[in-house]
């Protein structure tokens, strides 16, 4: 009885994580259709659709745009949630939990709000659609996930250290710069991570921000969707879902790695 | 000790100024031109008045439209605890050796684009789609099935894309319970099963009602997955503002419809945060598994 039951969780288990992916399994086996319609039956294999995709400027465009909005939107975010962090986490202050959760209410309200928002704040002050807004808008979209990350690995961080370094004479920059920083930079990199990933895959809002010259992928895929679904925009998910899932992966390998070498040069 | 005093909020004017300058501000603004009328030119005239609300409640066609966004989300929400709930126990109670493995298998659908998840759908339910496909080439069906473009599409979309929220808060309150505690109930003559019933899942409730908030409010604001996998009848209310803002450029009115929603979960939420809290829900979305 009690194995029964046990297996008959795991294989539910299984059920819902099979039919999970199992539609983006599909959307990588049509990719390689070399039929006009992404359907079924497979005629075949092909790198066609990847070669019209390695062709189509203006998808080209669109992904220099999103890497270069995920790069920035990273950094920044990141940059303003460390202190945010630190000041959460080491002082004490009134309105502390208010100003906490207002941080992270960005979470909680709908993308068409922040995204109507946004644009008629920028109707107001009569300025035209940018980079910049894009910019701003996936800050505001990404800080709360960088900050939850970020106060998540600070707390874990005892406060003896900093305060052993304080007491052997370091000053507050220093014991930040030398202690603080690299325990943090798990948490960093995470975040980063995080706040690329959110922004290179945001739709909604980035629909009411976007121009035509400051289209992001998802936008362009949007744009490409209102005929059908071609087995080009399956070539460009496949492409999406690989470069969104190895990025983490890379940099979770690479940052163990970096840790190992770390220690092991320590000893 | 003085000096301190002013050190954190050094530390938190960046986040502060860009969240005050690009949400609170925007999001005023918002509540301002709802009570503003939408001249006949196209020109929007500022004015203190309730036209737009009233708009909004003459008929049935939009509080019908916000019903129908409510009721998908609760759906999605029931749906989401029965298929969450049963692999985060297994999380939870598994014994294996790769538990990096689990770790991955939590957040790897988070890292999977929202927008090819959910057009993924249309290989699967389309007339020229796998299921029709398999249907068809087996000889069962004759003409394919019309499955794709119907509120079933648009929940199974949203549930897809929900599903990872409420498993990884329901796994993190699971894990914070201690094994220890189904032994020791099981020692005092309970079954396993109701060791489950009455320590573990009463025990991970703060985590279900977590996930359910989470999953209810970024369900009724969703405009992605009923654009892509609903049809003609199945638009939800920020599909309605979308069209209104960009669409029809009906500033005012779009506004009023956005300060609809963002009143309707800002209760929810307050009253969750009031008798519940809602740091659960940021304590999962921080990793913080420990």
């Amino acid at each position: 009885m009690k194995i029964s039951g046990w297996s008959l969780i795991r294989l539910f288990t299984i059920f819902v994580y099979v039919s999970m992916f199992a539609p983006i399994v599909v959307v990588i086996i049509l990719s390689f259709n070399p039929m006009e319609f992404a359907s079924f039956p497979m005629e075949g294999f092909s790198f066609r659709w990847y070669v019209r995709l390695a062709q189509n400027q203006s998808i080209i465009t669109a992904f220099k745009t999103s890497l270069i909005l995920g790069f920035i939107t990273s950094i920044i975010s990141t940059a303003i949630a460390i202190p945010a962090a630190i000041a959460f986490v080491r002082y004490d202050f009134t309105g502390k939990n208010t100003l906490n959760t207002l941080l992270l209410t960005p979470i909680m309200i709908p993308e068409v709000i922040l995204g109507v928002a946004l644009l008629l704040f920028l109707r107001w002050l009569q300025q035209p659609k940018s980079m910049l807004l894009l910019i701003v808008g996936h800050v505001v979209i990404t800080l709360p996930y960088v900050l939850l990350v970020v106060q998540a690995r600070l707390v874990g961080i005892k406060r003896v250290y900093e305060e052993a370094a304080m007491s052997l004479g370091a000053n507050a920059l220093q014991t930040f710069r030398e202690i603080t920083l690299p325990l943090l930079s798990p948490a960093i990199v995470a975040g980063m991570l995080f706040a690329f990933t959110i922004s290179f895959d945001d739709i909604t809002a980035t629909l009411f921000w976007a121009t035509a010259r400051t289209s992001t992928v998802p936008v362009k895929i949007l744009g490409m969707l209102r005929h059908h679904i071609s087995p080009e925009i399956n070539a460009l998910g496949a492409v999406m879902v690989v470069l969104t899932i190895s990025t983490p992966l890379l940099a979770g390998y690479l940052s163990r790695r970096f840790a190992r070498g770390l220690e092991s040069s320590k000893r | 000790m003085k000096e301190k005093r002013w050190k954190p909020w050094i530390l938190l004017s960046p986040s502060l100024s860009a969240i005050f300058f690009f949400m609170v501000v925007p999001i005023g603004f918002i509540i301002v031109y709802s009570f503003w009328i939408r001249a006949s030119t196209g020109a929007d005239i500022p004015a203190f008045q309730l036209g737009n609300y009233k708009k909004f409640f003459a008929d049935f066609f939009y509080p019908g439209m916000l019903l129908r966004t409510l009721r998908i989300s609760l759906e999605t929400v029931i749906i989401c605890v029965v298929f969450g709930y049963i692999p985060s126990y297994f999380f939870y109670q598994t014994r294996t050796r790769f538990k990096a493995l689990l770790m991955l298998l939590l957040m790897l659908p988070f890292w999977i684009s929202y927008i090819i998840r959910t057009l993924s759908w249309i290989n699967i339910l389309g007339e020229s789609g796998l299921i029709n496909h398999i249907l068809i080439s087996s000889g069962i069906l004759s003409t394919p099935l019309s499955i794709l473009y119907n509120e079933t599409s648009v929940i199974l979309g949203l549930v897809q894309y929900m599903l990872p929220f409420m498993i990884l808060n329901i796994y993190v309150s699971l894990d914070g319970i201690d094994k220890s505690l189904t032994e020791a109930a099981m020692s005092l003559g309970c079954t396993e099963w109701q060791a489950f019933r009455e320590v573990i899942l009463p025990l991970s409730l703060p985590g279900v009602s977590a996930g359910c908030l989470l999953v209810f409010v970024l369900s009724a604001g969703t405009y992605i997955t009923p654009l892509i996998l609903g049809g003609p009848g199945n638009e939800m209310i920020a599909n309605l503002i979308y069209n209104r803002v960009i669409g029809t450029l009906d500033w005012p009115f779009g506004s009023a419809i956005s300060v609809i929603l963002i009143g309707l979960l800002g209760i929810l939420v307050f009253t969750y945060n009031k008798y519940l809290g809602i740091n659960q829900i940021f304590k999962s979305l921080g990793g913080r598994t420990d």
